[in-house]
């Protein structure tokens, strides 16, 4: 996490937000650069710990991923997958076009 | 960083307006994993389904809803890995790959970004008038396949079909080992008949079963690399060379008047032959990948691993090398029994106590010139291999001729009994009673007395009394005999 310490300036807030389709106006640009460097520079704590010889935890529970049989068992949905959609047509969802 | 050491055969060669080009390929096949289910959800894959009726709550993303993993996914991406060469890993992990997009409702993929399941590899390629060359992997890795947009609809809307939201997709990534568009239509050819031998992917292009994403870029012979595009999603052979050689010159034309390959993404489109812009470097996703906290990471065992190894089929390659040895049939003609384990089987079938030229002959001619013509997959043929083998019987012991058996295949392609049946029904036995046939050769000589005096000065128009002779039995004289008496008779 050595980037928290070159700072969060209000392009990349802007650009992160960009990517993420969240609105910031353009005064909330700077506070939030601030914010997220102070949540960095917290984080950054966790660099104080040695762990020398620790294996690297990748997840919170010791155990395998539980797997399943390929077998259908779900699907044909249709209603209730469609339900919260504005537009449907045909059994399709209907979006604003997405190419030219 | 990717490395490319191999300098193209010269042959391979593009001449710019000063100096000589080579192009380096590598490519990105995105197989389908032949499950019945989702790779996290039991909605169902099967192709041609009514819109949005192969969609779970999870492929819909619904908030609260959890992947677990499809335990034959993992299998056929271990399977795959070993079918080309490669190092399973034991430990992988599934990655959230974040991007908007219409047709992928959790605003996500699914992937394998940093602990993919199987690492490198390397499959050795024929390309058509080339050299055989090793290609290397770089990885396989599962994930998710989007759903499906449609433009054409609707002037100023898109319709979304998620039905294939989740669906198991394997990515093979090569090393950028590829010097021409054949090498890189070699190398996909390769890989298809190594899934569809190992039954991981059906392989299927029409569908978008097996498709390609295509890197290109342009360099001087043996010089730095340079500035690659990348073309999405071609789905066939022909596209793949097709979209090459035009990505490459407009490299060259780009480089030539002094100007600079923008890194980007294109679309080929196959109507007009030309690639063009999807989205440029400035716009270029920045994924920002992270583990998916809804699943654990994917550990499996050497045990796990060599019961699948225990279990794989001969691949295309030794089966072909096989074929070659023990039929004494051409490589090429092996090469092509050998494309997928169907025509394999069935020729192993046809060719088991008979002449194996003239089965390899059969099959690759007039088998597969009817079921390509009547566009039949050889699973689904109105001719199995006993019913084949049947007809080449009669052949073998001189029931009938070889033109003969033309027809009678004929009919049996349009399901007018076995062979068997259709030469007695029919009355087609040849004749071999030489009686008989010295009868008929006589008759016409007798009724062509000038033909048959010029015979003697021209002997190559014997040809002629063959033919009416033929033509007098039905084609059911034996033509040996035939001209055997012709001979005899004619005095030449």
């Amino acid at each position: 996490m050595s980037e928290a310490n070159t700072g969060v300036d209000a392009e990349t807030v802007r650009k992160i937000a960009r990517l993420s389709r969240l609105h910031v106006s353009e005064d909330r640009l700077a506070p939030l650069a601030d914010e997220l460097n102070g949540i960095l520079s917290w984080i950054e704590m966790l660099g104080e710990v040695d762990v020398e010889g620790v294996e690297p935890m990748t997840s919170a529970v010791e155990m395998d991923a539980p797997m399943r049989e390929d077998k259908v068992t779900d699907g044909n949905v249709r209603d209730k997958v469609l339900a919260n959609a504005p537009k449907t047509e045909a059994g399709y969802f209907v979006v604003p076009r997405s190419v030219e | 960083m990717f490395t490319a050491e191999r300098v193209a055969d010269k042959k391979d060669w593009l001449s710019g307006d000063d100096g000589d080009w080579e192009v380096i390929i590598g490519l990105e096949i995105h197989a389908q994993v032949a499950s019945k289910s989702k790779l996290f959800s039991g909605a169902a894959t099967a192709y041609g389904a009514e819109p949005n009726t192969q969609v779970s709550l999870v492929d819909a993303a619904m908030p609260g809803m959890l992947p677990v993993v499809n335990e034959f996914c993992i299998e056929q991406a271990v399977r795959t890995g070993l079918g080309i060469n490669a190092k399973i890993n034991l430990f992988s992990r599934f990655d959230r790959k974040n991007y908007f997009y219409p047709d992928l409702p959790q605003g996500y993929q699914i992937s394998q970004f940093e602990f993919p399941i199987v690492g490198e590899g390397e499959i050795e390629i024929e390309p058509e008038g080339g050299e055989a060359i090793i290609v290397g992997i770089e990885r396989l890795h599962l994930e998710q396949d989007a759903g499906k947009s449609i433009h054409d609809l609707s002037p100023n809307e898109t319709y979304v079909d998620l039905n294939r939201s989740g669906v198991c997709l394997m990515e093979i990534v090569s090393k950028p080992d590829m010097r021409s568009p054949e090498e890189a239509s070699a190398y996909v050819e390769k890989i298809r008949g190594i899934v569809r031998a190992l039954g991981t992917c059906d392989g299927d292009m029409e569908k978008g079963n097996l498709r390609a994403d295509v890197n290109v870029s342009v360099r001087r012979p043996g010089a730095e690399l340079g500035t690659r595009c990348e073309l999405k999603n071609i789905n066939s052979m022909r596209f793949i060379r097709q979209a090459i050689n035009y990505e490459a010159r407009r490299q060259i034309d780009i480089i030539e008047a002094g100007g600079e390959v923008d890194q980007e993404t294109r679309l080929f489109d196959n109507a007009k032959g030309v690639t063009r812009t999807m989205r440029s470097k400035e716009d270029a996703h920045d994924y920002r990948y992270f583990p998916d906290p809804d699943l654990l990471p994917i550990e499996i065992t050497q045990d796990f691993v060599d019961a699948i190894k225990a279990t794989l089929p001969e691949l295309p390659d030794a089966r072909r090398a096989r074929f070659v040895e023990e039929y004494s049939i051409p490589v090429y003609d092996a090469g092509i029994l050998t494309a997928d384990k169907a025509k394999g089987d069935f020729y192993e079938r046809l060719a088991k106590g008979r002449d194996t030229k003239i089965a390899a002959n059969w099959m690759m001619g007039d088998l597969f010139g009817a079921l390509n013509k009547a566009s039949i997959d050889l699973g689904d043929s109105p001719v199995s291999s006993d019913g084949l083998g049947g007809l080449l019987d009669l052949i073998a012991d001189k029931t009938i001729s070889g033109k003969i058996a033309k027809d009678v295949f004929e009919k049996m392609f349009e399901g007018g009994g076995s062979a068997d049946e259709i030469v007695e029904r029919e009355g087609l036995k040849q004749v071999t009673d030489m009686g008989a046939i010295e009868k008929m050769v006589q008759d016409v000589i007798d009724a062509n007395p000038d033909q048959a005096a010029k015979v003697a000065e021209n002997p190559r128009s014997m040809g002629w009394f063959v033919g009416q002779v033929m033509k007098a039995s039905q084609g059911k004289a034996n033509p040996q005999a035939v001209n055997e008496i012709l001979r005899k008779k004619l005095g030449i």
